[in-house]
């Protein structure tokens, strides 16, 4: 569908990747760990490593939780925009087809949050 | 005009001050004259049957508003004089009156300017007068509320700059893109959004609560704006209920285009009225009742009713309505923690309910509250006596449409957030919810655009890269006293000073 309107409505998307200089975005959930109340938005560079992500971003973001050193990142099961993944820690983020507002989703087995209740 | 009397009976007067006003255009046509009438597909047979259940007229209008207007004011000095706000419950109470300064005030005026605008647009008579004449009560409600809550400002933090926040702060653009949504859509859409789903659906949800607040913590101020706007409030839920049976009556092709309005503004109206769940949970020291009582009472038995009322029509309940039922045991407190974890970028304080508080929700709210929420309070608890009162230093995913971070869970499973995601011409969006992203589905052109605070604070658009710049400079927040916990704040010193409990150095209040 499109809108209904008196006029040629068209726009442009305001987070188109060259708005950002030379970033992206990418968002990551991890699910069980509602500590943090919605998945993080990161401003990431395209050509990090899968490596550098956890160890550079991923784990600050996530250290207040106490299963945050316990998390074996890089060996967990991870979704990319809803379908399984693989990462290569190694390879760069767009080289693996993590591209401009993906969305990682990352479920550390045996790690299943506090109070039995995914916090 | 030949009248028998010297004093119009009232039929008569209204008669000549508001249909009387318009006329048959003679040299232009009236598509020219009335542009937007017709592009949203809505079928006007005949105009004449509206029908202005209240029948005021302008000049009655000022006279009887002029009124309540001088004991209003006369109040809020006495309130003043008083030092009404020693009286407070507790000066916790005071950032539920920042959030609604910042968050609903600023949306009085753009419903000020939605209707001065939607009334020039009908080429309806009654109408056009029904629409100014709330224009005029909408400003007017926005400038109370204002002076209402002025003399807060005096004594406390966070509310002095309400309308710069409303354009700039991250949980503020969640109002403010519920207006200018409805503002930038047709007239008929916009009526349907503002005067039927929020005022007549759900606007009890967001009114009676803050008032009975006001009242149970003592706000004085705050209770008399309430009281001098219910008899307009009491209007515009009239003319919600008469918009809608109008435009049903009058063409069977208008019921599709209302529903699929219904379904889209409810939902809006839900995701927006979230902030009033965590106002009325948790930031009203003395409690009115929990959200999950005044959803039940206002939206799942009065709008029950209402929908039953309406299905003659054709017209069903909105589609997304189940989800927002079940969401009642957990809104308020998701709401919550996420103001918890990102109180250093708001102009109000958050805390950890206190123990009574806690049993409170665990009587209202028995299938959630123990199980899920309480076991969060604890852990956030025993952090801050460790030294480490939780923030989250990452900012949140937003959703496209209506802006709250994506927070909210999945109906019947809530520790999995909901989500969806859509590509549209090579771009993703992501969404909190199968609402929201329908909503988008329908109209993409008009969400792209969106003005999301978090993507713009990485764009570089907000003054800088760090949340301490943005948060000091573009959102004019100030560090150390409008943000943060609430428990050591000056607000909380300040108040402890007015109670005799703590001598504190800011003693503005001693006298």
């Amino acid at each position: 569908m499109s809108v209904n309107a008196l006029y040629d409505y068209k726009f442009e998307p305001k987070d188109k990747v060259e708005n950002f200089h030379g970033m992206q975005l990418l968002y990551v959930y991890w699910p069980d760990h509602l500590l943090f109340c919605a998945p993080f938005a990161l401003l990431v560079q395209p050509d990090m490593t899968f490596r550098a992500l956890v160890d550079d971003i991923l784990k600050p973001a996530t250290a207040a939780h106490p299963d945050s050193v316990k998390a074996d990142f890089l060996n967990a099961e991870w979704v990319l925009n809803d379908e399984p993944f693989t990462p290569k820690a190694d390879a760069s983020l767009k080289d693996q087809g993590i591209d401009h507002k993906s969305m990682l989703t990352v479920t550390t087995p045996g790690l299943k949050g506090m109070a039995n209740a995914g916090y | 005009m030949a009248v028998k009397n010297k004093k119009l009976n009232l039929k008569d007067k209204y008669q000549y001050l508001t249909r009387d006003m318009a006329w048959e255009p003679t040299y232009q046509k009236m598509e020219d004259i009335y542009p937007d009438e017709r592009f949203e597909g809505i079928k006007i047979v005949d105009w004449s049957q509206w029908e202005d259940p209240f029948r005021l007229t302008m000049d009655a209008y000022w006279k009887y508003q002029a009124e309540k207007e001088k004991k209003l004011y006369a109040i809020f000095d006495a309130f003043a004089q008083n030092n009404g706000h020693q009286n407070i419950s507790d000066a916790r109470y005071v950032n539920a009156l920042k959030l609604f300064l910042s968050g609903v005030s600023p949306l009085e005026h753009a419903a000020f300017q939605g209707y001065a605008k939607v009334g020039r647009q009908f080429s309806g008579a009654g109408a056009r007068v029904a629409c100014q004449m709330q224009a005029i009560d909408e400003l007017r409600h926005s400038q109370t509320q204002q002076h209402a809550m002025s003399h807060y400002n005096k004594h406390f933090n966070g509310l002095h700059d309400a309308p710069h926040m409303h354009d700039r702060v991250w949980f503020l653009s969640v109002p403010k893109s519920f207006f200018d949504d409805a503002r930038t859509a047709g007239p008929f859409e916009f009526l349907t959004a503002i005067s039927f789903s929020f005022e007549y659906v759900l606007t009890n949800l967001l009114f009676v609560p803050f008032m009975s607040g006001a009242a149970y913590n003592g706000d004085m101020a705050t209770v008399t704006f309430g009281f001098s706007a219910q008899s307009d409030e009491a209007r515009h839920m009239t003319l919600g209920l008469e918009v809608i049976k109008f435009i049903l009556e009058q063409h069977e092709d208008n019921v599709p285009i209302v529903q699929r309005w219904i379904d889209k503004w409810f939902w809006r109206g839900f995701r927006l009225l979230s902030l009033v769940s965590m106002m009325m949970d948790y930031m009203l020291p003395n409690k009115v009742m929990s959200w999950a009582e005044a959803w039940e009472v206002y939206y799942e038995q009065n709008g029950g009713a209402l929908f039953k009322d309406l299905e003659r029509y054709g017209i069903r309940p909105p589609k997304y309505q189940d989800v927002a039922n079940d969401a009642k045991h957990h809104l308020s407190h998701q709401l919550w923690t996420t103001f918890y974890q990102y109180s250093q970028a708001t102009n109000f304080h958050t805390w950890i309910p206190e123990k009574q508080e806690m049993d409170w929700m665990s009587e209202k709210y028995p299938e959630s509250f123990d199980k899920y929420y309480r076991p969060r309070y604890e852990y956030l608890a025993k952090e801050a006596a460790a030294g480490h009162r939780f923030y989250n230093n990452t900012l949140p995913q937003l959703c496209q449409v209506c802006q709250v971070p994506t927070l909210f869970t999945e109906m019947g499973a809530p520790t999995k957030l909901s989500h969806r995601q859509v590509v549209h011409e090579g771009e993703r969006y992501h969404f909190c919810s199968e609402a929201c992203c329908e909503i988008f589905e329908h109209e993409p052109e008009k969400y792209v655009q969106a003005w999301l605070p978090v993507h713009q604070i990485y764009q570089g658009n907000c003054e800088g890269a760090d949340v301490e710049t943005v948060v000091q400079k573009y959102y004019h927040i100030n560090i150390g006293e409008d943000n943060f916990e609430y428990l050591g704040s000056p607000d909380h010193k300040h108040w402890m000073t007015i109670k005799g409990q703590k001598p504190a150095d800011d003693n503005q209040d001693a006298a």
